[in-house]
């Protein structure tokens, strides 16, 4: 299959890991560590699904980001979504929200307790769903980072045109370089390079890491979600280690440009203003989130249902945070794969499809990983 | 007459006489079922028999491959088949929505009617309810399935030994996808279809080799990653798979990458899972490949000492656990 097959090719694989030991070797001769950190959850997920932390060399570790956004979507904006769903609003969410813990329960149990809660694969679903319960106030819990947001940004669009007259958004976005430039300001996370993610770019560009990898002196590189991809990625970020360099290279250029998807941008922009936002376990991160821009505030949800959202409880002994910002590994928490599992989720790193400590507790196995349970 | 099932059709009475009269004795008018008796009155041959019953709700009632009608053959066939039993008799029994178009109804009853003909077996006994609008999502189905026990299969997990082959009868994941893909509100004219069908001539195929047969299920709810970690669960040996040798068609891995699902978890509806002694496994692949629903057969893996996990290994070259799917297909959602 195009693209597909192309970069799953097993013999390019060997050469590719071949090539990854020989750069680690001479890294570790010089004496240095290396802690790349991929930021985005499908990353996360594709690393664990082809067993890539397995072939590393010794003194390379891929620490998984803050990317999942599920994984960073706080409690108390779930709480605002199963007050919504009670007043008798239809929730329009994407599956994976679905068991995130809020203070003290989740959509699915609301769900199971009568309210109208439905599961879309498409942001557009929405909209049917708005248009096929006149009289009904029908709410798109709007979380997701640039890929996604482009992609609600549309339907934004759509729906100033349709004017359903009951449609609005829970707006929870965000944007991944704020993150990645607060991530290496704090002093207790150690990052030698990143690995950016590939669907993100596609909208914002490489050279939207341009600035951190400048000012951080970090290389960026860019790399789609394909084995070949990641392991090419990491060649080229062991080679700009090894040289001493700091740039952004762009590995994924079938789908990524320097630039970006400039008409994307310019949809979110026409409808979406930069703001704070609150990631769970981090705090409140400055200028790293995207809200409703005033003109159409009868499209947010905040605003035309009058409801807050705070910042909600996280359960005791939780360490999602330490997680998604590279300071703990998932096995290292004492409630992972005990009190904290994907039937019974404690935290959202182990709710999410893409979350950090569900492809650990899903996928590690073989030689020097834990395998679980 | 009215083109929609009213709540009367299933009210015990003359509307439920004439509606069974027209919609499934002419379509199931065996010996056994002509007279429309409590039950039916059957010869078994031999002396086992193997027996189950399988509920299906699936939604949409049709999809690319088939519909709720075939399927309701071909699941309780195929229980019966993976057993090592050779189906003979199914039971059909219709749950209904009040207000379902009669023609949705005929279609489906008609694909019940091709599959069992296909399968060579008779529908001998059934029942129909009616319930009110919104009880049911349009039309539920139950059959049940007799067969008889083949000779020679002593099936059982504690056979399973490393060295043994782990066999599939073809393309992984279809139906799920296929399903999925409809419900997704994917466009896809040339999408995936169901493998929806019956795998009891290739349980017939591997007879000659029963004695060296370990394990036969059919991959249905949960996709062949479930099976196989029922299969091994507390054993002191793994099962590992390699990636490339198991078999996806194109269309479904399409879907797959598209809805971030990995194809081991999703359904399949006529594939057989088959571990076996290392002697027969490619003498059963043969005979597998000369039936058009084995052509895709594949070896997948192997049954290593261990301590009772499903790995798959990568492309990489390393290794990965083969988990156990989780609550629903979710699609990833970045």
């Amino acid at each position: 299959m195009k693209y597909i097959d192309e970069f799953r090719d097993a013999a390019a694989a060997s050469v590719l890991c071949e090539h990854l030991a020989e750069l680690g070797n001479r890294l570790a001769r010089a004496g240095r560590r290396v802690a790349v950190m991929e930021v985005c959850g499908t990353h996360t997920m594709a690393v664990a699904r082809h067993g890539i932390r397995d072939i590393l060399p010794g003194n390379v570790e891929l620490i998984s980001g803050p990317g999942c956004p599920v994984c960073v979507t706080g409690p108390g904006y779930i709480d605002a979504a199963v007050e919504l769903a009670r007043k008798g609003c239809v929730i329009v969410t994407f599956g994976d929200m679905m068991n995130v813990p809020g203070s003290d329960t989740t959509l699915a149990a609301a769900r199971a307790d009568g309210a109208a809660v439905k599961v879309c694969y498409s942001p557009s679903n929405a909209l049917e769903t708005a248009a096929g319960t006149p009289g009904r106030e029908v709410v798109f819990l709007g979380i997701g980072f640039e890929a996604t947001v482009a992609a609600v940004a549309g339907l934004i669009n759509n729906a100033v045109k349709a004017q359903p007259g009951n449609f609005s958004i829970l707006s929870a976005f965000k944007t991944i370089p704020p993150a990645m430039s607060a991530l290496l300001a704090d002093p207790d996370v150690a990052i030698d390079a990143f690995l950016c993610p590939a669907h993100v770019s596609a909208i914002i560009g490489a050279d939207a890491y341009r600035g951190i990898a400048e000012s951080h002196g970090i290389p960026c590189v860019v790399a789609g979600f394909e084995p070949l991809d990641i392991l090419l990625g990491l060649v080229r970020i062991l080679e700009q280690l090894e040289q001493g360099a700091a740039r952004v290279d762009n590995q994924y250029s079938r789908v990524v440009t320097a630039a970006g998807n400039l008409k994307a941008q310019g949809l979110m922009a026409r409808y979406l203003q930069p703001s704070d936002a609150f990631w769970r376990g981090i705090g409140t991160i400055p200028g790293s989130g995207l809200t409703i821009r005033p003109e159409y505030a009868d499209m947010d949800a905040a605003v035309r249902l009058g409801i807050e959202v705070l910042a909600g409880r996280t359960p005791a002994g939780c360490r999602c945070g330490d997680v998604i910002s590279g300071k703990l590994r998932p096995q290292e928490c004492r409630m992972f794969g005990s009190a904290c599992t994907p039937e019974n989720p404690v935290g959202s790193c182990m709710v999410s499809s893409e979350g950090t400590c569900a492809s650990f507790f899903r996928y590690a196995a073989g030689k020097g990983a834990q395998v679980p349970g | 007459m009215n083109d929609s099932i009213q709540l009367a059709h299933g009210g015990g009475g003359l509307m439920t006489r004439d509606f069974v009269r027209a919609e499934v004795l002419t379509r199931f008018g065996s010996s056994a079922l002509k007279s429309l008796p409590d039950a039916a009155t059957l010869s078994v041959p031999g002396r086992d028999i193997v027996f189950t019953s399988d509920s299906f709700v699936v939604s949409p009632l049709e999809f690319p491959g088939g519909n709720i009608g075939s399927l309701a053959v071909h699941g309780s066939v195929n229980d019966v088949a993976v057993a090592g039993g050779m189906p003979l008799w199914l039971s059909l029994c219709l749950i209904m929505e009040e207000g379902l178009p009669r023609s949705v109804l005929g279609g489906i009853l008609d694909s019940v009617s091709a599959a069992a003909g296909s399968c060579g077996i008779e529908v001998v006994t059934g029942d129909t309810k009616v319930v009110e609008r919104g009880k049911c999502d349009r039309l539920y189905i139950n059959t049940a399935c007799i067969g008889r026990r083949l000779e020679n299969f002593n099936l059982s997990t504690d056979n399973i030994h490393p060295g043994d082959m782990v066999l599939v009868s073809g393309p992984v994941g279809d139906h799920g996808m296929a399903v999925m893909a409809v419900r997704a509100g994917i466009d896809l004219s040339d999408g995936p279809r169901s493998d929806s069908g019956p795998v009891h001539r290739l349980v017939l195929a591997a007879q000659p080799f029963a004695k060296d047969v370990r394990f036969m299920r059919d991959p249905t709810r949960g996709g062949v990653a479930a099976v196989l970690n029922e299969a091994m669960e507390k054993k002191p040996a793994d099962i590992v798979l390699r990636e490339d040798s198991v078999p996806v068609s194109p269309k479904t891995r399409a879907i797959t990458e598209m809805l971030g699902v990995d194809p081991l978890h999703s359904a399949c509806e006529g594939r057989v899972i088959l571990i076996c002694g290392p002697g027969s496994a490619d003498a059963i692949l043969g005979a597998w490949r000369k039936l058009p629903e084995g052509a895709g057969a594949a070896q997948i893996g192997e049954v290593t000492s261990g301590r009772g996990m499903v790995l798959i290994e990568t492309i990489t070259g390393s290794r990965r656990i083969v988990d156990v799917p989780r609550g629903e297909l979710l699609p990833r959602i970045c």
